[in-house]
């Protein structure tokens, strides 16, 4: 079972069971520039990933 | 993970504070903390008229609601850059703010709109110089801080807001101590104080917060920005500084925090003093504005040149 993250126009396919911070780093990016989004809610990423979760990343870096 | 203060689900772990919150508390949190800044660095006061320079990004918006429920007198300044990008940038951008406007009564925005008043879009623009071509951040920089200088000096008010956060002023301060640029290093803060040659104070109220919280603020408070990048910010050093910063930041909570804060003390325990090389201003002869050149300044050059070609 698995589940999918999603970061702009990209999709990552995690083994659930781990928590969404290691899930993260596992797709070569960084826990300090996102901010994981289930359902449109906010939640933290210690969290364990469920079978079939979709967790929205959202970018916060910006600037030039 | 549990809210510190009360039993409700977290929404946001801040390692860095070893500090997680549910989600009113985490706008508390951010409100209280704006308010405690804005007072610790002596910003400004109620009775003070702010320019708050939004973009219609998380940072700006953000900085524009939380002044907003502290109830300062803080008007809104749009700088209609031209930059469409294949998704019209700036368009959408102007939309983000009217929508924000709608939702929140007796707000007040400034328009400048670039292309109208002075002739052509940044990007085109860029291309008129020799070290603008083909990225347009520097002519951008110039443009805006000329503008906002401007509009402000024009429109009485005391004190410009920008929603410059912790992670702009790291990357900015690591790109500057690279390159011990110490001119630059000597006037960074949260604080560039007003000069008597006609520059206005300017302040970042948001400059210990990190990105992702001023994110999560907008994200929490229904804010709708614009979360596309400026097309022309893709390769900036600022992002790559940011990007090394946040690896820091991952192996050791707080870095980014400690690099700036530790930065700020140096600073006013004198390191920079001996080499405080603070330049006499004089009035551009084109526009009024102060300028350290003689005859006309920067961005009256550029302009001229820009309309010339």
């Amino acid at each position: 079972m698995t589940a999918k993250l999603t970061f702009r126009d990209k999709e990552f396919t995690v083994k659930h069971g781990m928590t969404i911070r290691d899930a993260i780093i596992k797709c070569d990016l960084s826990p300090e520039a996102v901010l994981p989004v289930i359902n449109g809610e906010l939640v933290t990423d210690d969290r364990y990933l469920k079978p079939d979760d979709v967790i929205k990343l959202v970018p916060v870096i910006s600037g030039g | 993970m549990k809210c510190r203060k009360c039993d409700a689900k977290a929404v946001i772990n801040m390692r860095q504070h070893r500090l997680a919150l549910c989600r009113d508390h985490f706008i508390e949190w951010i409100v209280e903390s704006t308010a405690r800044f804005i007072e610790k660095y002596d910003m400004f006061t109620l009775d003070d008229r702010v320019l708050v320079a939004v973009s219609g990004g998380k940072d700006s918006l953000a900085l524009w609601d939380v002044l907003y429920k502290l109830g300062y007198h803080a008007d809104g300044l749009y700088i209609n850059l031209g930059i469409d990008g294949g998704f019209g940038y700036s368009k959408t951008s102007l939309q983000k703010i009217e929508q924000f406007m709608s939702t929140r009564s007796d707000l007040h925005l400034e328009v400048v709109d670039v292309p109208a008043v002075y002739g052509a879009p940044v990007n085109v623009a860029a291309e008129a110089t020799s070290h603008g071509a083909g990225k347009p951040c520097s002519i951008c920089g110039l443009t805006k801080r000329h503008i906002m200088n401007r509009v402000a000096r024009e429109g009485g008010y005391d004190v410009v807001a920008t929603g410059h956060n912790l992670d702009d002023e790291a990357a900015v301060l690591l790109g500057n101590t690279l390159r011990w640029q110490i001119g630059y290093l000597t006037r960074q803060g949260p604080v560039l104080p007003a000069s008597e040659d006609g520059l206005v104070r300017k302040v970042k109220p948001f400059c210990r917060f990190y990105e992702r919280e001023t994110a999560a603020y907008s994200l929490l408070s229904g804010i709708d920005y614009v979360e596309d990048e400026c097309p022309y910010a893709v390769g900036a050093r600022t992002i790559y500084h940011k990007e090394i910063l946040n690896q820091m930041e991952e192996h050791s909570r707080g870095a980014k925090l400690q690099f700036y804060l530790t930065f700020l003390q140096a600073k006013e325990q004198g390191i920079f003093q001996a080499a405080d090389d603070s330049v006499e201003l004089t009035p551009c002869s084109k526009c009024g504005q102060p300028t350290t050149a003689a005859g006309y300044c920067a961005f009256c050059r550029l302009w001229d040149k820009v309309r010339e070609d």
